[in-house]
C-alpha cells in the first residue's frame, strides 16, 4: 500500500498534522513563531549541504537544523540585540548561504523550488518512517513535558517555585521545533512550515476554553487543511506546501466567520 | 555553595535557612548579605521601598533567579507554592480557573474545589481567566498556591490594587490558611508600615535588611485606632528602626555621620551585631 505516492503523502500529512497541533498551539502562546521560521529557512541550507557533501537529506536537514537551534540561543543569551534581530540575521543568513551553496553546486538534482515548497511526489518509504519516527518522539515529549510547558509558558518564576525547570523545558521544545521543521520538510518545503504550524492553532483558539481542547481542536484543523491541500496539490497541480496552507488558511477565515456568542475567553 | 539540601532533620529546624546572600546584576548589588531563617508556620513580610529588592530576594528563595553569594539552605525540601507580583497570561492561551489551578501539578476535583471556596471565588470555577476582576484573579492566583497544601506560601504583593477592606479580608484569609494548614508564609508588603497583624517578623529591605522586628497590632494601640478607625483589624504597624541612612547615589550614611559605599554588619558603624538586629524593635 506504500507504493503509491498519494497514500504516503496523506499518511504523512497526517503524522505532520497531528504533531502541528498542539506544537503550533505552544508556539503560538510562546510567540516564537519567527524562532520556527529562523530553523525552517536552516533546512534549505540543510538540503545543500547534504547535497555538497553527499550526505543523506533525512540527516543533513536535522543536522543543520539542531546546530542552527542551538547557535540561536547561545547568542541569545550573550547578545545584546532582541531576540527578533537576532533570529533576523541568523534566518537570512542561513537561508542566504543555502541559496549560494545550491547555485556553486550547480546541481540538477537539486530543485530550489521543490525543497521550499514541498511535493507530494518526494515523500519516500524512507521519509514515511522518517516521520513517524520522528513524529513519535514528538508526541512522547508533548506528552510527558505538556504541563512543564505550559506551567513555562505561563510564568517560569511560578515553575521554578514550585519544581518544575521552565529552562529544561525550554531546551526540549526547541529541540522539537528543530525536529519538525526538519520531518516536515519534504511535504510542506521550508518556506511554509511555521505556517502551517501556526495557523491552525491560531484558528483553533477562538473554539476552546482550555489550552488542551485548543490543541485538539488545532489537530483536527490541521487534519483538514491536509487533506484539502494534499487533494487540491493533486487535482490542481499547484505546490503541495502552498496548497496546504492555502487550505488552513481558509478554515482560519471560516472558524472567524462562525457566529459564536462571545464573552472574553 | 547555592541551594544545599540538608538531611532530614527533626522539627525544630526552620524550612529555609538564607545564609549571607548576594544578587548581583552587572556591576550592581540588587540586595546583599541578607540572612534570615523561615520557621514552619511562621509568618514572615517584607517591606521597602520600590526598587529595594523585595520581589529579588522573594525569587532567590524561591530559587527562580540564581544567586551571586552566599547560600540558601532547604531543610526538609519544603513544598512551595508562589503567588507572584505580575502575571498576564496572553489573550492566545485559552484557560479557565479550574485548569489554572493545576499549571504545576495535578489535583483532585474536590480539592480544587475547597481551595476555591477557601479563597471565595468556587462560583468562578468554570469561567475564563480573562473575565476575572483583579481582585479574583489575585484570590485565583492565591487559591492556586494553597491548593497542594504547601510548606511554604511567597506571596508578591497579594493585597495590591484591593481597597482597605479587601485587604483586610484578604490577611484573614491569609491567616487562616496559615492556622489550617501550618505553612509558613513569606509576604511582600506594599506598604511601608502597615503589615498583616500577625506578622511575626517584619524585615525592612533595601539593598539589604535595614531593620526588623515583630509589628505592633493596630488594635492594641490607642494612637493608631484614633488614626486608622476600627476598620483596620488584622493589620498591624511597623515601626522602623534605622541606624543609617540611605543617599540618592546609593552610598550609606550612619548614624555617626560616616558615609560609606554600602552597608553590611561589620563595616563598623552598627551600634549592635547581627545577633542584637531582631531585638530592636
Amino acid at each position: 500500500m506504500f507504493d503509491d505516492f498519494l497514500t504516503r503523502s496523506i499518511l504523512a500529512g497526517v503524522a505532520i498534522a497531528i504533531i502541528a497541533g498542539p506544537l503550533g498551539c505552544l508556539i503560538v502562546w510562546r510567540r516564537m513563531s519567527f524562532f520556527g521560521d529562523s530553523l525552517a529557512h536552516s533546512a534549505l541550507l540543510g538540503v545543500a549541504l547534504g547535497v555538497a557533501i553527499d550526505l543523506s537529506p533525512q540527516i543533513a536537514v536535522p543536522m543543520v537544523t539542531f546546530a542552527v537551534c542551538f547557535i540561536l540561543v547561545a547568542i541569545k543569551r550573550r547578545s545584546h540585540l532582541p531576540s527578533d534581530a537576532v533570529l533576523g540575521i541568523i534566518a537570512h543568513s542561513t537561508l542566504a548561504l543555502g541559496l549560494v551553496t545550491i547555485s556553486l553546486l550547480g546541481s540538477y538534482e537539486l530543485s530550489v523550488m521543490r525543497v521550499l515548497l514541498g511535493d507530494i511526489l518526494s515523500v519516500t518509504k524512507q521519509d514515511l518512517a522518517i516521520i513517524y519516527g520522528g513524529g513519535g518522539l514528538i508526541l512522547i515529549g508533548l506528552f510527558f513535558y505538556w504541563r512543564a510547558f505550559l506551567a513555562a509558558t505561563i510564568s517560569p518564576d511560578i515553575a521554578t517555585a514550585e519544581g518544575l525547570s521552565p529552562q529544561q523545558s525550554e531546551w526540549i521544545f526547541m529541540v522539537m521545533i528543530a525536529l519538525v521543521v526538519a520531518i516536515a520538510l519534504k511535504l510542506i518545503g521550508a518556506l511554509l512550515i511555521t505556517a502551517m504550524l501556526v495557523i491552525p492553532a491560531a484558528a483553533a483558539r477562538r473554539l476552546s476554553p482550555t489550552p488542551e481542547i485548543m490543541a485538539g481542536i488545532a489537530i483536527l484543523i490541521a487534519l483538514l487543511a491536509m487533506g484539502g491541500g494534499i487533494f487540491g496539490s493533486l487535482q490542481f497541480d499547484t505546490p503541495t506546501g502552498p496548497s496546504i496552507v492555502l487550505a488552513a488558511a481558509a478554515m482560519f477565515g471560516i472558524v472567524h466567520l462562525l457566529p459564536l456568542e462571545h464573552k472574553r475567553r | 555553595m547555592r541551594y544545599r539540601k540538608a538531611k532530614a532533620q527533626d522539627g525544630d529546624m526552620p524550612l529555609i535557612s538564607v545564609e549571607n546572600i548576594g544578587v548581583q546584576r552587572g556591576q550592581n548589588w540588587l540586595i546583599r548579605n541578607i540572612s534570615l531563617k523561615i520557621e514552619p508556620g511562621e509568618i514572615i513580610t517584607i517591606i521597602g521601598p520600590n526598587g529595594a529588592g523585595k520581589s529579588t530576594l522573594a525569587k532567590a528563595v524561591l530559587g527562580a533567579i540564581p544567586i551571586t553569594e552566599g547560600q540558601i539552605i532547604h531543610h526538609q525540601k519544603p513544598s512551595i507554592g508562589y503567588v507572584p507580583q505580575k502575571l498576564n497570561i496572553d489573550n492566545a492561551l485559552p484557560i479557565t480557573v479550574d485548569r489554572l489551578m493545576q499549571l504545576t501539578a495535578r489535583a483532585p476535583a474536590n480539592a480544587r474545589q475547597a481551595a476555591l471556596a477557601a479563597c471565595g471565588i468556587e462560583h468562578l470555577r468554570k469561567e475564563p481567566i480573562g473575565i476575572l476582576s483583579g481582585g479574583e484573579f489575585q484570590r485565583c492566583l492565591l487559591a492556586r498556591a494553597i491548593l497542594n497544601k504547601p510548606d511554604l506560601l511567597v506571596l508578591d504583593e497579594p493585597v495590591q490594587g484591593v481597597d482597605f477592606a479587601g485587604e483586610s479580608a484578604l490577611y484573614d484569609l491569609i491567616r487562616n490558611i496559615r492556622d489550617e494548614t501550618g505553612c509558613a508564609v513569606l509576604m511582600i508588603s506594599h506598604d511601608l508600615h502597615i503589615v498583616m497583624a500577625e506578622t511575626d517578623t517584619v524585615l525592612c529591605l533595601n539593598g539589604h535588611i535595614c531593620c526588623r522586628g515583630a509589628p505592633d497590632i493596630v488594635a492594641s494601640n490607642p494612637e493608631y485606632l484614633r488614626l486608622f478607625g476600627p476598620a483596620v483589624d488584622g493589620l498591624a504597624i511597623y515601626q522602623h528602626h534605622h541606624d543609617h541612612q540611605h543617599l540618592p547615589d546609593g552610598r550609606v550614611q550612619h548614624a555617626d555621620g560616616t558615609i560609606t559605599e554600602d552597608c553590611h554588619p561589620d563595616d563598623g558603624h552598627h551600634h549592635g551585631a547581627p545577633a542584637k538586629q531582631g531585638l530592636e524593635a
